[in-house]
């Protein structure tokens, strides 16, 4: 129970450091000032891309165990996932109107991110089409993970045809040696506590998802 | 019977078929050229962009792809002949047999198509090599993706219009390889780029077969 109030606690301070703490960061954007950004929409991202592995891994599962728990992690993992790479695509799109211009225009990581939507998209349309219970879990858990074989060409792909002004997080790039101490706190600990927060939510779905089939089987009898 | 004359048998019991009634070639080769012809006659004979006409030319495979594949499970439901050929089969022949099948049916589509398209929008290939290898992955790659999402369809609600909303985010990497290694060939680019383009291609259709004859087991089995 005391690590909600810990969560909470950690989420209100990140939220005011990265407003009031966080210094500008230059060679992001034309001040540093929208730099600011990285604090919500890295781990954003690293949490969408976090809970749709999840969700493969327990479609994964699903057909190997044929236990419908597995199937309801799934669910639970791709809907969470997608709640985040919204979250990452509009907090990126805000960046891109400060830094660019523009909200939208077709970077390489924009188009990535814009696929990985339409594919879970895709994913609930054809949840939302199968009436069976144990086909619908059999048939989604198939197309999750031909769909997760498919995204590596993504990345390789995408921007060999379209050139990425996208920063570059990796190592090795200058701009991240320009990230002072006083960012590199307040980001990692946004890291925590989004995960913590993904964690916190999927347990949540899960057991509620975990009731409602319950009911159902007691309505049955 | 082994393997390989399982998968051909079910491959040609398909093209039997298919030459009895050529229901799904008569209708993806309408489809294909009434595209083609409308975009043609909008354009009145003007000349079209490079990217306009590699993009065109994958459009219309795409969607006679869709047109095409849709049918090769959902005609096993209709007829009611699933059952006995669950029976008469292990998965992987039937997957590689209507796979093979597919193919076939787009390759022989292309073969009229990839004529059409050049004499209408006037163009003329500058890498013949690198252009015909393309179209060849790029239509083997839409079979082996179409085939095994065509069987998941089939068992839905809505069969026809889902195959292409679960189609669409699967083979746009391929969509956007073939349209690039397209354009190469056609308005004479870099033929590196093309190799590169082509590796990529045979990567994914290997990839997306693997994977599809992993899974098709899932899929067929109740």
């Amino acid at each position: 129970m005391i690590w909600k109030f810990l969560l909470g606690a950690g989420m209100t301070a990140i939220i005011a450091a990265s407003f009031l703490y966080v210094p500008a960061i230059p060679g992001f954007g034309a001040t540093g000032e929208t730099a600011r950004l990285i604090i919500y929409h890295v781990p954003t991202a690293w949490v969408a891309v976090l809970a749709y592995l999840m969700a493969t891994v327990y479609s994964v599962g699903y057909l190997l165990t044929r236990d419908a728990r597995r199937d309801r992690q799934a669910v639970a993992n791709a809907e969470l996932g997608t709640v985040f790479c919204l979250l990452a695509t509009v907090t990126g799109a805000i960046w891109s109107r400060a830094a660019w211009g523009m909200y939208w225009n077709w970077d390489p990581r924009q188009t990535s991110i814009a696929v990985l939507l339409m594919i879970y998209a895709a994913y609930f349309v054809l949840r939302s089409s199968i009436g069976c219970a144990d086909r619908r879990a059999r048939l989604s858990a198939v197309y999750a993970i031909l769909a997760f074989t498919t995204v590596p060409f993504l990345v390789f792909v995408v921007p060999r045809v379209f050139p990425s002004l996208h920063p570059n997080l990796g190592a090795g790039s200058e701009r991240v040696s320009a990230m002072s101490p006083e960012v590199w706190v307040v980001f990692l600990a946004s890291l925590v506590c989004f995960t913590v927060l993904y964690l916190w939510l999927q347990n949540i779905q899960v057991r509620l998802q975990d009731l409602q089939a319950k009911r159902l089987l007691r309505s049955v009898d | 019977m082994s393997w390989r004359s399982k998968s051909a048998a079910v491959c040609l019991k398909d093209l039997r078929l298919e030459f009895r009634t050529r229901y799904a070639y008569s209708a993806l080769i309408m489809f294909a050229v009434t595209t083609l012809v409308a975009i043609s006659f909008t354009l009145a004979g003007g000349l079209v962009e490079a990217d306009i006409a590699a993009s065109l030319l994958w459009i219309i495979f795409f969607f006679s792809a869709m047109t095409g594949v849709s049918r090769s499970f959902v005609q096993e439901e209709e007829t009611g002949t699933s059952i006995g050929l669950k029976m008469a089969a292990d998965p992987a022949p039937v997957f590689l047999g209507k796979f093979l099948f597919n193919a076939a049916l787009l390759l022989s589509m292309a073969m009229l198509v990839v004529p059409l398209y050049l004499l209408l929008f006037n163009l003329a290939v500058v890498h013949v090599g690198g252009f015909l290898v393309t179209i060849f992955l790029g239509l083997v790659g839409l079979a082996s993706a179409g085939t095994i999402l065509s069987a998941i369809a089939a068992q839905s609600a809505v069969k026809g219009s889902l195959l292409t909303v679960l189609s669409l985010p699967i083979l746009l990497p391929l969509l956007i390889t073939a349209t690039n290694a397209t354009r190469t060939a056609l308005y004479g680019g870099h033929l590196a780029g093309i190799m590169t383009d082509i590796a990529m291609l045979i990567f994914y259709n290997g990839t997306v077969l693997a994977a599809s004859l992993l899974l098709f087991e899932y899929v067929w089995n109740e």
